[in-house]
């Protein structure tokens, strides 16, 4: 297999984009990405989105994204799986290269919400949960994660306000993002006040509706070098899987597809939790940042919220997260957002993280959850040189 | 949902009925046919009794559509007595009455009401249990 580098990186806004279709969100952060690798063609085109059919009435977005960007005739696909399309989609990318059947591979992930009212939109991100077992019985993917969140609560004595530090984090690095939703902070002691979604998850520990687009171009390393000055490598690329219903779990407390996932990503980058200088992970609501800090192996079972706390996931702490905003605050286009969190990463090893830069960082980690951790892809990029 | 989707269940839906695994013992519910346990095929049918334990809880205040008209519901994670866990809607209590550990049984219900086919989708959800005379 070969190495594989990115050479390019490029992003919208997050937000309620009501004047941008989905093609054109596509487009606009695919032409970013291509002239930061100052590239004019590729080799081909994979698409992560999860929710183009049920949202906007458009499938097959690979030919529909690669036609209107002008790159037409080329090979291009959409990748699915649930919130973990856009890592899907970079994993694609990935194996696409490091295998030699393309060189230049451009990721874009997209996704386009708010073409469609609450309870539909809800309804679709419920698709993510086991539809005849979970969905059918009323669930959203919300109530899903607040009877994860409910048992964490109750089994460790954690109180509510403690999972405020997740959103506190996410809104102070969201606050330097250009490209955030919301770029403000927010207080801890408004935490507890906040409208109820699926209680105990209110509105400001729920990642919000939104639109977006997030692309990179991969490319060997050794084209890389000659391409682009400052190519990260990609030194992991790793999934791991679990049962769609939280209630066919091993443990519901236990994340066995990112422990799966983490564990196969170190194991081929040959590093540990203490070699990561900052990870991205898939805080769609806190207890997901507490359950994916304990599978990531930077705490012990129980003790991710404990490690957030009291240790700090800051700019400046042993484990940054969300460095720029993270899902609650730079916004969880769903299909896109893994393709973000490799963008944010990517602007971190190359040093142009602005006010949220995390000092000397070498080695970042993203990791992309489907649903409430049935999917689980990590990537594990290096600077290089 | 679509009625032959929801006939296809229907032996789960209203009697709690999963499987049974004839090589290492495991209980199965909802009906997988291959034992989570041990990977081998298991499709003999077992019935549940019904009976469990809340395990974690939540009310719902922004629903799903088709679900609109239920709002504010409660949903919780059940331990059944035979081991499984199931996800649905308990019924019959206040949501602040609500605990974890509290016991509960199956009873059938009203899941939703009918759409543009008509079909009302009946299904389990769980009350408090009511305690009887020994």
């Amino acid at each position: 297999m070969r190495d594989v580098a990115i050479i390019g990186v490029g992003q919208t806004k997050v937000g309620e984009h009501w004047d941008i279709s989905l093609r054109h969100l596509a487009l606009e952060a695919l032409q970013a990405a291509m002239a930061d690798a100052g590239v004019t063609q590729a080799d081909a085109l994979y698409v992560g989105n999860m929710l183009s059919g049920e949202l906007t009435g458009q499938e097959h977005l690979g030919a529909l994204v690669a036609d209107f960007a002008g790159l037409r005739g080329i090979e291009a696909f959409k990748v699915e799986a649930a919130s973990g399309s856009g890592a899907a989609a970079l994993r694609t990318g990935c194996a696409a290269v490091a295998s030699g059947m393309a060189d230049i591979v451009v990721v874009v992930g997209v996704e386009k919400m708010t073409d469609a009212d609450g309870p539909d939109t809800i309804a679709a991100l419920a698709m993510a949960t086991d539809a005849d077992h979970e969905a059918a019985h009323g669930l959203s993917l919300v109530a899903v994660n607040a009877l994860l969140m409910r048992r964490y609560m109750h089994e460790y004595g954690y109180s509510h306000q403690d999972f405020g530090v997740f959103a506190v984090n996410a809104h102070r690095n969201g606050a330097n993002n250009p490209y955030a939703m919301f770029q403000f902070p927010v207080k801890a002691e408004r935490f507890t006040t906040a409208p109820m979604i699926c209680d105990p998850i209110n509105l400001l520990d729920s990642s919000p509706v939104c639109d977006g687009a997030a692309a990179v171009v991969l490319a060997p390393t050794d084209v890389a070098r000659t391409l682009s000055a400052a190519p990260v490598r990609v030194v992991a690329s790793a999934v791991g899987s679990d049962t769609v219903a939280v209630h066919d779990r091993r443990d519901p407390l236990v994340l066995d597809g990112a422990v799966l996932s983490t564990r196969r990503a170190y194991g081929q980058a040959g590093v540990g939790p203490d070699d990561i200088n900052l990870f991205e992970l898939h805080g769609a609501f806190g207890i997901m940042a507490a359950l994916s800090l304990e599978a990531a192996g930077f705490a012990d079972r129980g003790q991710g919220l404990r490690l957030a706390l009291e240790k700090g996931i800051g700019i400046g702490d042993r484990v940054p997260i969300a460095t720029m905003g993270g899902l609650k605050a730079r916004g969880d286009p769903v299909g896109a957002t893994g393709v973000y969190q490799i963008v944010e990463v990517v602007q971190q090893l190359r040093g142009l993280a602005g006010a949220n830069q995390v000092q000397d960082a070498r080695i970042g980690m993203a990791q992309n959850i489907g649903g409430s951790g049935a999917t689980v892809i990590t990537h594990i990029l290096e600077r290089m040189g | 949902m679509s009625i032959p989707r929801n006939w296809r269940l229907q032996q789960q839906r209203y009697r709690l009925e999963g499987e049974i695994c004839e090589k290492c013992g495991a209980k199965i519910f909802p009906a997988r046919d291959v034992c989570p346990e041990c990977e081998r095929p298991a499709q003999t049918p077992f019935a549940f009794s019904g009976k469990g334990e809340i395990y974690s809880y939540s009310t719902v205040h922004h629903p799903p559509r088709g679900f609109e008209e239920f709002a504010p519901y409660t949903v919780a994670l059940v331990q059944l007595d035979e081991g499984p866990m199931v996800t649905a809607q308990l019924t019959d209590v206040d949501a602040e009455r609500v605990s974890i550990g509290m016991p509960v049984e199956m009873v059938t219900r009203k899941v939703q009401s009918g759409d543009e086919e008509g079909a009302i989708v009946y299904g389990y959800k769980f009350r408090p249990a009511i305690a009887r005379a020994v």
